[in-house]
């Protein structure tokens, strides 16, 4: 027993390889980023042959979760960039002191919104939306208030806002349509909730097995079925009151070793370079141009007429007390 | 050797308290750092009292239920599978009952929501009758159903194991003086089950009380609200470091009277150890259809959700996925990992059962010795109850300040996961270590055997299939394990549970289930290899 546990030890230690030395760039964002199948490897690729560097990734669970690392490493964090928190998060994350000015040009980004962060550049976004199954669904609700006041033996599953990103992007979805009455609504709401989940793997699974026939995602899900699938089975509802935006940035950190060269990186992100790799990979929508059209899937999408979004600092400042609201709400 | 032995405490004791140490270490480092990056008091306002209050009273509550429910439904079926120890298949549903700790709990949830969901199996049929309308089993009723098919699996198992130990002679006995099923039950199983029963409920309360994933999904929303779910939180999104740390300490303080409570009315009564093959018992005609009947039932209600899970994961295309270099990276990890885990969390169990059997031998044992035997036997339950995401931000803060955090995350990992396996292990060793004890141990001491000499002709021999049935519990529960593995990503570092949980995580949840289809696979590979490399037989 004890020479298989020495054995095991030595293999996991050598699982760890050692890091090679050149001018290297270290950027923490989220797994799914950086998965094989994700925009994270093709972007390594097109950067390194920009630049007499190595780009190194260090994924972390989630978006949060890459917040999260920084705030333990503090000011010793190897990490010269973080990628991939959203807006809802900038003001938190300004607010550790960890982030200086990108001061880079930002012509190239392209928003449905204005951007005047100095600390983040945005480099996609997306909408949340309900997601519904058309072939159980024949007429999806039709605004955010048919949703809020529909028929509750017609189910949907979301997400809870205290542990994922969609959850929270529903609830200020919510809050900036309905301001004050944000709580009647989601009082309303609860009575076609099915289950609230933790994550939006959990919530997207129940729907694609056909436990729920809608589901909050974001706009750009369906292109995933129509490019990777072949169907259009699965749809998203277009709500006149608007749709809350959810935009991922990245931005430098104080403590970085290599500023002109995470700069550089930061302004090949608002180029076609990175851009080209955001829409088929990452499934959002570009924030700069692409060297191609995108896919006739993009084309079929549904594009919100309004876009919502509260500040950061709003945010920031009422988050805890807009969850308890939400709580008081759904579990009466 | 055996002039180092005669003075100060005996080596066996001395591996006890290193064990301890080394679990007591692991536990409050972690904490003690999280304290220690954002120094500030956490929020204690009356509300904030009273939601904490409110939760603490569901956790309880859920946790309570599932256990007796697990337990009342784990005790026949565990009579019944000992009973019959020999029909064909046997082998392979002993094999299952180990299988649901080994998946993810994500991919369970969706296996019994395609079982017992409002458009799942069970709804459709009683829809069909015309009965009633769809199931709606969101609430307290999903989540108990989740942990008993978690937990009834898991008692019955360890049951099982338990039963398997009583002496043949016993039932000689009963045979002779024509028992019936329920004298049988009095006088032979019951005190068995007696003296397993405390270890087993209270390893499957924490286990519920641990629970995440489970609760939220099947909760039906925030009303299922649980300490973990809070504690997750106020680490992940609050970024609150001091207030997930009294909520841990709170869980863990809370876990710990009930543990106190629950350690007076346990005894330990002595079990005489069989060897050799389960005993074919002269009761196994009589009670046939019975057995047969509960056998089914049990299998139903667990091989259900199984199917699922199967049905969604054959359909996948399998070539996809073995054709990925990330697929086969992260199987190797799995499977060291596993190994790593499942090792050290036996030679800690056995380095703490060594030093429990050698205090009760002692006729009168001090205060000290006494304690220390607490200690020894509450740090494999409680362990459980610390949440995997505050150990690991824990150790995460550490390694980062020493510079290691790349390097030695592997080994934290392997190390939370052996820990996290600690429970079951002690738990499958320990009525066999005790029994044991009681036997050999005269016989030991007039041959002059102690130390390793003993340990290889005596206890390896005798106690190889409990050993074997702990390194398989313990290297299926870490193969499937995410919680450690997910805390310290890098693009190295992944896991055959994290690449599943990746998939599902950007719409790939057909390869998804191919590969919890795999991870299922693995798991009752490793348990068939556990059970093929009984170390004993190289001996014998």
């Amino acid at each position: 027993m004890l020479r298989l546990l020495t054995l095991c030890l030595a293999a996991l230690l050598a699982l760890v390889l050692p890091a090679s030395a050149k001018d290297k760039l270290t950027v923490y964002t989220y797994d799914s980023f950086v998965s094989d199948w994700g925009p994270g490897p093709k972007i390594k690729t097109a950067f390194e042959a920009t630049c007499e560097c190595e780009l190194e990734w260090v994924a972390v669970a989630d978006a949060v979760a890459t917040l999260n690392r920084i705030k333990l490493e503090g000011a010793g964090s190897k990490a010269d960039i973080l990628l991939g928190i959203d807006s809802s998060l900038t003001a938190e994350a300004s607010a550790t002191g960890l982030f200086e000015e990108h001061g880079i040009k930002t012509e190239n980004v392209n928003l449905p919104v204005d951007w005047t962060d100095k600390t983040f550049v945005p480099y996609d976004y997306g909408h949340f939306a309900i997601i519904y199954d058309s072939e159980k669904i024949k007429t999806p609700p039709a605004s955010l208030d048919d949703l809020v006041n529909g028929d509750p033996d017609q189910k949907i599953v979301i997400q809870d806002p205290r542990t994922s990103s969609p959850g929270l992007g529903l609830l200020l979805w919510i809050k900036a349509v309905y301001g004050d009455k944000a709580g009647e609504a989601w009082t309303k709401l609860s009575n076609r909730v099915l289950t609230v989940t933790p994550g939006w793997s959990e919530a997207y699974g129940m729907f694609t097995t056909g436990e729920a026939p809608m589901v909050l995602s974001y706009t750009t899900s369906p292109a995933y079925h129509m490019v990777a699938e072949s169907t259009d089975r699965y749809r998203a509802a277009s709500f006149p009151e608007g749709h809350y935006m959810q935009i991922e940035v990245a931005g430098i950190l104080k403590s970085s070793q290599n500023k002109p060269l995470a700069r550089r990186f930061l302004d090949f992100m608002t180029g076609p370079g990175f851009q080209d790799h955001i829409p088929t990979n990452n499934w959002m929508w570009p924030a700069g141009k692409t060297s191609d059209a995108l896919p006739d899937a993009f084309d079929k999408l549904v594009k919100p007429a309004k876009s919502l979004l509260l500040s950061a600092d709003e945010v920031n400042a009422n988050r805890k007390a807009w969850i308890d609201e939400w709580l008081k709400a759904t579990t009466r | 050797m055996q002039r180092l032995r005669t003075s100060g405490p005996k080596p066996a004791v001395l591996a006890g308290a290193v064990a301890l140490g080394c679990i007591g270490l692991a536990v409050v480092t972690p904490m003690l750092a999280l304290v220690a990056v954002a120094p500030a008091m956490p929020d204690l306002s009356a509300d904030y009292l009273g939601f904490v209050w409110s939760i603490t009273k569901f956790t309880l509550l859920q946790a309570g239920l599932s256990t007796a429910l697990s337990v009342l439904a784990a005790i026949p079926l565990a009579r019944a599978l000992a009973r019959q120890a020999t029909f064909p298949g046997r082998r392979i549903v002993l094999r299952l009952l180990a299988l649901p700790l080994a998946l993810p709990a994500l991919v369970v949830v969706l296996g019994l929501i395609e079982v017992w969901g409002r458009q799942g199996w069970i709804s459709t049929i009683v829809q069909a009758t015309g009965l009633a309308g769809p199931l709606n089993i969101y609430g307290l009723s999903g989540i108990l159903i989740a942990h008993v098919f978690f937990n009834m699996a898991l008692a019955a198992r360890l049951l099982v194991a338990s039963l398997e130990q009583i002496p043949p002679e016993n039932w000689r006995l009963a045979a002779q003086l024509s028992f019936t099923s329920r004298h049988v039950f009095r006088h032979i199983e019951w005190p068995v089950i007696r003296s397993a029963l405390p270890g087993i409920a209270s390893l499957v309360f924490m286990l519920c009380i641990a629970s995440f994933a489970v609760v939220l999904v099947l909760g039906g929303g925030p009303k299922a609200t649980t300490l973990e779910v809070a504690i997750y939180q106020s680490l992940r999104f609050d970024f609150d470091p001091p207030r997930a740390v009294l909520l841990a300490a709170l869980q863990l303080a809370l876990c710990a009277g009930l543990f106190v409570l629950g350690g007076r009315m346990a005894t330990d009564i002595a079990v005489m150890s069989g060897v050799g093959k389960p005993a074919r018992r002269p009761d196994r005609f009589a009670s046939r259809r019975t057995d047969a009947l509960v056998i089914a039932a049990g299998l139903a209600f667990l091989a259900l959700p199984m199917l699922a899970i199967f049905l969604s994961g054959v359909m996948a295309p399998f070539s996809v996925i073995v054709s990925q270099s990330v697929f086969w990276q992260a199987l190797t990890t799995s499977l060291v990992l596993a190994l790593t885990a499942a090792s050290l969390a036996l030679v800690m169990a056995w380095s703490l059962l060594a030093a429990q059997r050698t205090i009760m031998r002692r006729r009168t044992p001090s205060r000290a010795a006494s304690a220390f035997m607490s200690c020894m036997q509450a740090s494999g339950s409680l362990i459980l109850v610390v949440p995997p995401v505050v150990i690991g931000a824990g150790w995460f803060v550490v390694l980062h300040r020493t510079g290691l955090a790349n390097s030695a995350a592997p080994v934290i990992v392997a190390i939370v996961n052996a820990l996290m396996a600690l429970p079951f292990a002690l738990r499958i060793l320990r009525p066999a270590v005790v029994g044991q004890a009681q036997i050999h141990d005269r016989l030991c001491a007039s041959l002059g055997l102690s130390g390793l000499q003993r340990w290889r002709l005596v206890d390896l021999p005798v106690l190889a299939r409990s050993f074997a049935l702990a390194f398989a519990f313990a290297a299926a529960l870490s193969i499937g394990d995410l919680g450690a593995a997910a805390l310290f990503g890098s693009a190295d570092f992944v896991t055959l549970p994290l690449l599943l949980l990746q998939k599902m995580g950007s719409y790939r949840s057909v390869e998804a289930a191919g590969i919890a289809l795999l991870l299922a696979g693995f798991c009752l590979f490793l348990i068939w290899l556990a059970e093929r490399l009984k170390p004993g037989e190289q001996n014998s």
